[in-house]
């Protein structure tokens, strides 16, 4: 796995020379460099390469949020119907005072960890696990965040045999059902129908480099151009970037990323996270039950783009 | 040095190979299953199913509502709803031109019929999902059909049937076409909620967002023999797993073995099992 996307290299290169710079002057020299560079680099990112960011070896994931964002968290398992899932995680925790129930996937970042986790690709058991704690959140009126960073559902032979598009809906179909309210939180990749599984929300928030896209955009090209190399025109199309989604009025906030991105200070990615997670449970807490769940509904009732003519019944 | 690779032997092909293009509107059809020439007079009067190994051939929306609702009951509804580009997506060809293009082939705007029909008597709400337009992608105009049939089952309290058809969601309208999947799920949820039955058929091919939405949620899921269903498509799970996938993975048979479908119906028995379990779950004794 390469560890550097070649089109951040010479951010790392003056970062190098930073570490190696031996007099004040000129290492003031080299910080001020780095900014403006990562500034530009901020300003110019094409849809393409703010994909790649989404899926930088370096990332935080959500098991780097979960300690910062946390105290007392405590991971639960299994959906006590096959097996517990790692490439989801789930447990409670608490966030400035607040108790929460946190779900989300899990890519992994060493080659062991990410076969452990299937590389945050979940199996039905996965989002049976999610459902259940969810439920039982609910029965005890805790907020339910969700954590979205998966490249998708898992498409292999098991998953299949257990019923990978029923888990999926009925994960779906309990969010409808939850009278507490959901925020969920783009962090990664936000792909398909394995990401909207744990993603009808009250609140939809995006990490700016983050995505949410219907198809990967490897996907779209190999079926849509049939040519692989057709990548770069799909991420355009797909219109997936956070930027995208929130001109689309679909994510409700972005959430700034440190310049150049997340993976270059998890701190304050971290710090910047929980005070916007705050100020939406705030205002979502408290609301009437049958209100939330109204608001939720018409939410995304209402999402579609088509031409009406008179209706006819 | 082209004859150093010469074979020096040909195979002939087995003849139910070879008949592979037959010339369009001949008294011949061949199955897409088994390759075996059918006669299609015969082929007709068994609703488009073969003779030989009971193969079910894609209907159109049109078709299946003659074959499921009383004669002249059935009116349709929302069929003014037309889809548009509004991401401006373009692969190989524009989405709007390829919109007009199936418009033209098919005759529909979309890739879904909706109204109300009776069942021998009985009158259920009623949506059809047509595979032929672009693969039965599901889009803004086939979610808000569905959700404005299920508030209309939910309204008049009459049942819902749904008769799945699709490759997924439609790439073409980006996350939009994905949030369908969550704006169904919804309107189905609200009308069971409220008591109202639902009915799903999965039909070949059932698979991606439409499986995993509203297709699956039905109180009762029935599927038509040898149907393809499932999340990911068999070739992408070959891909990601490299092996070749069992003979029969992922369709009907497999589905109600592995306890995820009630039934497995054909295509002949279909109105009449559809009328006993609407009128069991519906009409009060």
């Amino acid at each position: 796995m390469q560890e550097i996307l070649s089109f951040e290299g010479h951010l790392l290169e003056i970062e190098k020379e930073i570490e190696r710079a031996d007099n004040p002057d000129s290492l003031k020299a080299l910080k001020r460099r780095l900014s403006l560079e990562k500034k530009n680099f901020s300003e110019n990112l094409s849809p393409y390469q703010k994909v790649l960011l989404a899926r930088h070896p370096k990332r935080p994931h959500l098991s780097d949020y979960i300690e910062g964002l946390f105290s007392n968290f405590i991971e639960l398992s299994g959906d006590r119907l096959f097996a517990d899932d790692q490439a989801i995680i789930g447990g409670c925790g608490i966030i400035g005072k607040k108790k929460v129930m946190v779900i989300g996937q899990e890519k992994g970042r060493s080659t062991q960890e990410k076969i452990k986790r299937n590389f945050g690709m979940a199996h039905p058991e996965g989002y049976r696990k999610a459902r259940r704690l969810m439920e039982l959140s609910a029965r005890f009126g805790i907020p339910v965040l969700t954590f979205i960073d998966t490249s998708g559902a898992y498409p292999g032979i098991g998953a299949e045999e257990r019923g990978q598009s029923l888990a999926i809906a009925e994960s779906i179909c309990a969010s409808f059902n939850l009278a507490v309210p959901i925020i969920s939180t783009i962090i990664g990749e936000g792909g398909s129908g394995g990401a909207l599984a744990i993603g009808v929300c009250d609140r939809l928030l995006m990490l700016e480099y983050s995505i949410y896209s219907v198809a990967s955009p490897e996907a779209c090209a190999a079926i849509l151009w049939r040519d692989q190399s057709k990548t770069e025109e799909a991420s355009c199309n797909l219109h997936l970037t956070a930027s995208d989604l929130s001109r689309l009025g679909i994510a409700d906030q972005i959430i700034k990323e440190p310049i150049g991105g997340a993976h270059w200070d998890y701190d304050k990615i971290t710090r910047e996270l929980k005070s916007v997670l705050l100020s939406n449970l705030k205002e979502l807490i408290g609301m009437d039950k049958g209100k939330l769940l109204e608001k939720r509904r018409e939410k995304f009732r209402k999402i579609g783009v088509f031409e009406e003519g008179i209706k006819v019944w | 040095m082209n004859w150093f690779r010469r074979p020096k032997y040909t195979t002939l092909t087995p003849l139910s190979q070879k008949r592979e293009k037959l010339p369009q509107g001949g008294i011949w059809i061949k199955c897409e299953e088994c390759n075996e020439l059918i006669y299609k007079k015969e082929w007709l009067k068994l609703l488009k199913v073969c003779p030989k190994c009971g193969f079910h051939f894609q209907i159109s929306p049109e078709e299946r509502i003659k074959i499921i609702f009383d004669k002249g009951s059935w009116k349709e509804s929302f069929s003014e709803i037309k889809p548009v580009d509004s991401l401006g997506f373009k692969d190989i060809k524009g989405y709007r031109e390829r919109l007009t293009e199936y418009q033209k082939k098919v005759g529909s705007l979309d890739a879904i019929t909706c109204g109300k029909g009776k069942i021998r008597g009985i009158t259920v709400a009623s949506c059809l999902l047509d595979f032929s337009f672009m693969g039965g992608s599901m889009g803004s105009v086939m979610g808000e059909k569905i959700a404005l049939t299920a508030e209309m089952a939910q309204a008049e309290r009459i049942p819902l049937l749904i008769f799945s058809a699709s490759g997924g969601a439609r790439m073409q309208e980006g996350i939009v076409s994905l949030l369908q999947m969550a704006k169904t799920v919804s309107a189905i949820n609200l009308l069971k909620k409220e008591g109202g039955f639902y009915l799903s058929v999965l039909c070949n091919p059932t698979t991606g967002g439409v499986a995993a939405s509203f297709a699956f949620l039905g109180d009762i899921v029935i599927a038509e023999p040898k149907a393809l269903i499932g999340f990911a498509g068999p070739r992408v799970i070959e891909q990601t797993i490299k092996e070749k996938l069992p003979p029969g993975f992922q369709r009907a048979e497999f589905l109600s073995e592995h306890g995820m479908v009630d039934m497995v119906v054909k295509r002949k028995e279909l109105k009449e099992k559809i009328f006993y379990l609407v009128r069991f779950f519906t009409v009060s004794q």
